[in-house]
């Protein structure tokens, strides 16, 4: 599961965006409790299993710790936490993604990635408020593939949240 | 360049040559030694000369020394210097038809008449008439006169005249040839400059001091001259080794003998603060420009052989963005993880069943460190690149105020990174205009003083350990004492009467502190010496002060060589670690029972020695919740920053290592008492605790 | 490119010079005596000019005197090409405003080490 994914990351990673991105563009599918999540494929440098961080003092809660990628010091969001879910649990499934936003690099933990797919823009309908954990500012819609809906985050909004504290406000 | 194959132009030489013969020939046979034609002569003169220099040039000796006598004699008749004698002419074909036979032997490989070259060379020698040293050719290469007791390099002023760029010379050239012979330091002397309306836009008025480390003779120099040795004032002598000797500055009147000893660097590489068992990277890679030396002997520097790259010569440097530099720094630092790790697992396996392994752990460990080591070291910079701008701030100063000053810098070519460079020029040029301002005295006073008229002050940058040491000192008046007292009490300050001096001068560094009696538009406003500390501090270093009444102050700064890496002291707190900067640990200790007391404000104090140091207890600081409570059931840890102490209770100290500084702030924010981190050995990230601002909160907690 | 011109009367040394320097990547123009390079640098600004001393129609020494009148070879490296014989004619040469001198004979690496280093 985790190969082929990261397989396709490899090979879509490496098209430019504009040819790659449809009307929608290719999201990458999460598991957050029992709701399925999409963020935009672009923005994912890697996928890793949940490893140990070095706990943050002061931090909130919902940011982990920090881990080493590769010499760079990349802080970690557990997205569960942050939007309480009612189960946070580590286990082989846990994943981290790792995200290039805003010249940032931020690892978010979620229960496990499905799938890349893409949508259309007919696919996508405008989020209405809705009862989800995520408050609505941070998403960019909801997609629908077959029976599936997915919740598209938009990651860019969700990192900058002054409610995340992952950016200093000024 | 492939080689060229010089066999290639041997047909064209023989054919010109027997040409030359040809021409040689019947030039000689039309010369009338009654009435001897110039042109004649010097059309066999030439013939003779070409064929020299092509035999000489393609590899044929013997016709070349033959040739030379011939060339002589032809010389001194086409000069006008030797009557052409009808004897003269018949030696000479006999000549030709001897470099006929020589020529073809060489063409054909076949044998030469030796014989008849011999007795015809003879003769040719008899008719010079000259002592045979003079006629023996060619004259041998000029060998390098050997030099007794070769010296350990040469001191090179080289003063071209302003002419020197109308024979198409250029100083840089003669330079940069220089460093083909070894490692040179080069002073540029721009004295003589003349203002821009003044100045001719084709002269030469820069002039040079090269202090040349090679073991080559003063010939090898003089050659490199050999073409401007009229258009120069050139000496070259011996370098005596005290390469640390000060650098004047030209705008000082007179030079002051300066000892560099106090400032020898390995004295003191065993600092209280650093681990003897280190040996940090850092304080290697700046060895090879260390330049003040210890008892005499050359700096590390001036005995290193010239490197491949030195002698490669064209300049030897190119331009590399620092995004490119930080970016191997990073990935070493990977390297230097990675190695660690590969180290730690290996501990649990058998050394014996695994020797090669091992082995080459080992030397991957040693290779890893020589290569962090050497690209830390393409950060650094001499310390010049600050220094340099101090000649004229003093110069401009010292006039403005009507005082008499020179500026001694010594060690400007101490390495340091470019990041601590460009942060301590403020402080350091803060620190000097106080020293001229404050410190050294009107010519006027200073001879009422016996002082001579011109003070001193003096810049001086040396390595001690993995840190460099800066000096401003002067010989000026030194501290008030009693004026700092009363101006500290003036600005509501707790002073003593008893207060030790260094307790005093530790009193400037308060804010809005100003010594001046009258603030000078010099150095009296703005920032002040609070400043200058805390940016120092900001650098992880230290600001300390000595001074001597009527003789002068003394301020010595410490900083980390760079700020990329950190001797640390990992400890532990709960389950966590923390890496503690070394640079601000005094000591650590168990404490004993009746060393601990609790004040009314619940604040608990350690008792060490004569003082009373608060107690932090970094759980608490960083939230963590298994950590021990009790001072006795731990160590504490007592840090110091500003000159102000806390003792830190941490669980354990893990061990002293080391560190890579990497940014907590590009992915993430800042984070309240914390510097930055590192990753340890294990590939986990560690936090790296702000000691000073721990120990300002600390202090700050005790105060309240 | 740089541009060098190699002037000398003989024909071997000519050769010699110009196929070093242009094998060390230099481009070179040639003239065998002084009046000849004369013209030739007139027409067009060598980098370096390289030239023997004794030559027929106009000598070495001549040809430096004259390149220096020229606002073009102000600055330009002149190098002599002397015998170890003749002290005096470096003399003479550095008077007429020679950059430097090569004494002869000289291999092609020294050629080349010489030229660069003037060149660089």
């Amino acid at each position: 599961m985790m190969e082929t994914i990261e397989e396709q990351l490899e090979v879509r990673n490496g098209i430019p965006a504009d040819e790659a991105a449809g009307p929608a563009g290719e999201f990458l599918t999460f598991r957050l409790g029992s709701e399925e999540y999409g963020v935009d494929i672009l923005k994912v440098q890697e996928i890793r299993g949940y490893d140990t961080v070095t706990r943050i003092p002061g931090a909130p809660e919902f940011i982990k710790g920090v881990i080493n990628l590769r010499g760079t010091i990349v802080p970690i969001v557990d997205l569960r936490l942050k939007f309480d879910l009612p189960e946070v649990v580590y286990n082989d499934f846990t994943v981290m993604i790792v995200l290039n936003v805003l010249n940032r690099v931020v690892g978010i933990v979620v229960d496990g990635v499905s799938d890349v797919i893409q949508l259309e823009a007919g696919q996508i309908r405008p989020a209405p408020e809705f009862s989800a954990a995520v408050n609505a500012r941070n998403i960019i819609g909801l997609g629908t593939v077959d029976s599936r809906m997915l919740i598209l985050l938009d990651i860019e909004k969700l990192v900058s949240d002054p409610n995340l504290q992952l950016v200093e406000i000024h | 360049m492939p080689p060229i194959d010089i066999t290639r132009f041997h047909q064209t030489f023989f054919d010109e040559s027997f040409e030359g013969l040809d021409v040689m020939e019947s030039g000689l046979l039309r010369l009338d030694p009654d009435a001897p034609d110039d042109e004649t002569i010097n059309a066999i003169f030439r013939a003779a000369h070409s064929i020299k220099g092509g035999a000489g040039t393609f590899g044929f000796a013997t016709v070349a020394e033959f040739t030379h006598l011939l060339e002589t004699l032809l010389d001194q008749m086409r000069s006008g210097n030797r009557p052409v004698t009808c004897k003269d002419v018949d030696v000479l074909l006999r000549s030709v038809d001897v470099l006929r036979s020589l020529l073809t032997a060489a063409r054909d490989g076949s044998e030469a008449d030796t014989a008849t070259a011999q007795m015809v060379s003879e003769e040719l020698g008899a008719l010079l008439a000259a002592p045979a040293a003079t006629v023996e050719a060619p004259a041998p290469a000029q060998a390098d006169a050997p030099v007794a007791a070769a010296p350990r390099g040469w001191r090179i002023e080289f003063i071209p005249k302003p002419e020197l760029f109308a024979s198409g010379n250029d100083p840089l050239r003669i330079i940069r040839e220089l460093t083909l012979l070894g490692r040179a330091e080069v002073i540029c002397d721009t004295d003589a400059l003349p203002m821009l309306t003044e100045a001719m836009p084709e002269a030469c008025y820069l002039s040079w001091r090269i202090d040349l480390h090679a073991d080559c003779g003063r010939d090898a120099i003089a050659d490199v001259f050999a073409w401007v040795e009229d258009e120069c004032d050139l000496s070259i002598e011996p370098l005596d080794g005290d390469v640390a000797e000060p650098t004047v500055d030209a705008a000082a009147v007179t030079g002051t003998a300066s000892d560099g000893g106090e400032q020898a660097p390995g004295a003191d590489v065993d600092t209280p603060s650093t681990p003897p068992a280190q040996d940090p990277p850092a304080a290697a890679s700046g060895k090879p420009e260390l330049t003040v030396i210890k008892g005499g002997r050359p700096a590390v520097a001036a005995s290193r052989p010239a490197t491949s790259a030195e002698r490669s010569g064209e300049g030897g440097s190119i331009r590399v963005s620092t995004e490119k530099i930080d970016a191997l720094i990073n990935l070493v630092g990977e390297l230097v993880i990675t190695q660690a790790m590969l180290q730690q697992t290996a501990q649990h396996l058998d050394p014996v069943t695994h020797e090669e392994l091992f082995n080459g752990l080992n030397q991957l460990n040693r290779n890893t460190r020589v290569l962090q080591e050497a690209v830390m070291s393409t950060r650094m910079l001499p310390v010049e690149f600050v220094f340099s701008r101090f000649p004229r701030v003093v110069r401009d100063l010292a006039s403005k105020l009507g005082k008499q000053v020179q500026l001694q810098t010594v060690g400007e070519k101490t390495e340091l990174d470019k990041s601590v460079i460009e942060r301590i020029a403020d402080p350091l040029t803060h620190l000097v205009r106080n020293s001229l301002d404050h410190g050294i005295e009107s010519p006027e006073r200073r001879t009422a003083a016996g002082k001579p008229a011109t003070g001193t002050i003096r810049l001086s940058a040396s390595h001690q350990g993995g840190h460099i040491v800066i000096e401003v000192s002067d010989d000026g008046a030194g501290l008030d004492r009693e004026r700092i007292l009363s101006k500290a009490r003036e600005r509501g300050i707790a002073t003593s009467d008893g207060m030790a001096d260094e307790d005093v001068w530790q009193l400037i560094f308060e804010p809005g502190f100003s010594t001046a009696e009258q603030i000078t538009d010099v150095s009296g406003r703005g920032v002040g010496m609070d400043v200058v500390k805390r940016n120092i501090e900001a650098l992880s270093g230290s600001i300390e002060i000595s001074s001597e009444s009527g003789r002068g102050s003394r301020i010595l700064i410490r900083l980390p060589l760079t700020l990329a890496i950190l001797d640390g002291m990992s400890v532990r707190i709960g389950g966590e670690i923390f890496i503690v900067p070394l640079n601000n640990v005094i000591e650590s200790l168990q404490p004993q029972a009746e060393q601990l007391k609790s004040l009314v404000n619940q604040a608990q104090v350690i008792r060490l020695r004569a003082e009373y140091v608060p107690l932090v207890r970094l759980q608490e600081l960083f939230g963590v919740h298994d950590a021990v409570r009790d001072p006795q059931q731990g160590i504490v840890v007592v840090l110091e920053s500003g000159g102000r102490k806390i003792a830190a209770l941490v669980d354990e100290l893990v061990g002293q290592q080391q560190v890579v500084i990497k940014s907590l702030e590009s992915n993430y924010r800042r984070v309240p008492c914390v510097s930055g981190a590192t990753i340890l050995g294990n590939g986990q990230v560690a936090l790296i605790i702000d000691a000073a601002e721990i120990v300002r909160q600390g202090a700050r907690a005790n105060a309240a | 490119m740089s541009r060098i011109l190699a002037v000398d009367d003989s024909a071997s040394m000519r050769q010699m010079v110009a196929f070093t320097l242009k094998s060390a990547g230099y481009d070179v123009a040639e003239a065998p005596d002084g009046a000849e390079a004369l013209e030739m640098a007139k027409k067009e600004k060598f980098n370096l000019v390289l030239c023997d001393v004794n030559m027929p129609n106009m000598d070495g020494i001549s040809l430096v005197k004259a390149l220096r009148q020229l606002p073009d070879y102000k600055f330009t490296p002149l190098l002599m090409l002397t015998t170890e014989a003749g002290p005096e004619k470096k003399q003479e040469g550095k008077q007429a405003g020679a950059t430097g001198w090569l004494v002869k004979p000289f291999n092609p690496e020294q050629l080349v080490t010489t030229i660069q280093r003037v060149l660089s």
